[in-house]
């Protein structure tokens, strides 16, 4: 059995208020995928501080870059984006070394998935997925090419804005997220029913990434910033300690 | 008034009915990756028990959910994680963490792995066997954590402080996994209800 000497430092508890709630009739899904008790709340042990941890034997250098890392003898059509930024905590400190994986339709809004019928067509050098390590400083980035908007089944006139699918682990399992990433400007970013689940504009402002003009490359990639904050922890506490941190 | 400096949280986003695409692409139906992550959970060198998981998440209707994602997150059979903090050295191989998604037309999932020992709990107590699971689909807008633990630890899972925070002694069993055997291997099962009456206890971490 384990035995660390003291009750680890815990994760600070997660600000719901910053969260879509579960029930969200607006977008129609979550009525019946919406627990409907309380959720239990779980001092954290061992299972809780600790978590998956990926390494260069995980991944390919290529895996980052969405133009290069499913072509069939050409580049996808669409808009050539870099998307990049840091992996930061509550504390502001940077999450070195933690998987950042992504996923997204294509310039046309099609993704590239057995269940997706939506007539824009494939783009055959286009998968729509990547992954990548922070850096040492929590920086990652990804070339691809910007998504279109698509409709989707929720209410008969619904269509997602621009968006792309980012998943994130952390140090520990406490901190695992997934989230979608917004473009800056997008006016279907008001109308979307799941953007919308998120109860705070300044929230919201929090999922949209911001076009970044210092790192584009001239006369080949524009490029965006999206900042992603994972929950912070406590400095390692002493029992009877007041003063804590 | 001045704010503390602290930063907020990203906020969370379902992970919607593609989410196959990123983290799992050959369901999605291509081959992308020299390797897909989560395949291997204990590794070959792990001691204890080799055991299979399998269930179904249905929802709030009784429906199987054919998009659902898990990730699997568990001890070794000595109680230590595959972490700096986690209690100490694990086998070469093991990781502690799986990645497993729902058949597109049943619903059911599984894994195989090695049934976790116990851990350390807060203040000197012992927590029983289980593994923590992380449940994201289309539909749900966090990620939904909760533990499964196993039927055949009658009296660790009695002693366990976490199950012993749940008031409603009726809800404690939608984490209990039931053991079987069937063709001499050991599986258990976990049916997952996300809505309902019988609804799976899911944690706030």
């Amino acid at each position: 059995m384990s035995t660390p000497a003291n009750t680890p430092a815990e994760y600070y508890q997660r600000d719901r208020k910053q969260h879509p709630p579960a029930f969200t009739p607006t977008y129609k899904t979550s009525v019946t995928r919406s627990p409907q008790y309380s959720l239990i709340s779980l001092e954290q042990t061992v299972g809780e501080i600790s978590g998956p941890r990926f390494g260069h034997n995980d991944i390919d250098p290529i895996d980052n870059d969405l133009i290069k890392n499913y072509t069939h003898g050409g580049d996808p059509i669409g808009e050539r984006i870099i998307v990049h930024g840091r992996v930061l905590d509550e504390n502001a400190r940077p999450v070195p070394n933690t998987l950042v994986e992504i996923w997204q339709a294509n310039a046309g809004g099609r993704y590239r998935h057995k269940k997706d019928t939506y007539l824009a067509p494939i783009d055959p050098n286009f998968g729509g997925c990547g992954r990548t390590t922070t850096d040492e400083n929590g920086g990652y980035f990804f070339r691809t090419v910007k998504p279109g908007a698509y409709p989707w089944r929720n209410m008969v006139n619904d269509w997602r804005p621009a968006h792309i699918h980012v998943s994130v682990f952390g140090a520990s399992f406490s901190q695992r997220l997934i989230t979608q990433l917004y473009f800056e400007g997008d006016p279907l970013i008001a109308k979307c029913p799941i953007v919308q689940t998120i109860p705070d504009a300044d929230a919201i402002d929090r999922v949209t990434a911001k076009l970044d003009m210092n790192a584009t490359i001239p006369l080949d990639t524009i490029a965006y910033r999206f900042d992603i904050v994972l929950r912070g922890r406590r400095s390692t506490m002493f029992e009877n300690r007041l003063e804590g941190n | 008034m001045t704010k503390l400096d602290y930063l907020t949280e990203t906020p969370s986003q379902t992970a919607g009915p593609y989410v196959h695409i990123g983290l799992a692409p050959g369901a999605a139906g291509f081959d992308i990756y020299r390797q897909e992550l989560g395949w291997d959970i204990a590794g070959p060198n792990a001691a204890g028990e080799r055991i299979r998981v399998e269930g179904r998440v249905m929802d709030g209707t009784g429906s199987p959910i054919k998009d659902v994602l898990l990730e699997a997150w568990q001890a070794n059979a000595a109680g230590v994680y595959a972490h700096p903090e986690g209690g100490g050295d694990v086998e070469e191989g093991f990781r502690g963490w799986g990645r497993v998604i729902t058949d597109f037309a049943t619903g059911e999932w599984g894994f195989d792995t090695v049934k976790p020992g116990a851990t350390a709990g807060r203040n000197g107590s012992v927590q029983a066997p289980h593994i923590t699971l992380w449940i994201v689909a289309r539909g749900i807008n966090i990620g939904l954590n909760t533990r499964l633990y196993f039927s055949d630890e009658t009296e660790a899972n009695a002693n366990d402080p976490v199950i012993n925070t749940i008031e409603w002694e009726r809800r404690r069993q939608t984490l209990i996994a039931q053991r079987s055997k069937e063709d001499g291997k050991v599986v258990y099962r976990f049916d997952i209800n996300i809505q309902g009456q019988d609804e799976t206890v899911f944690f706030d971490v």
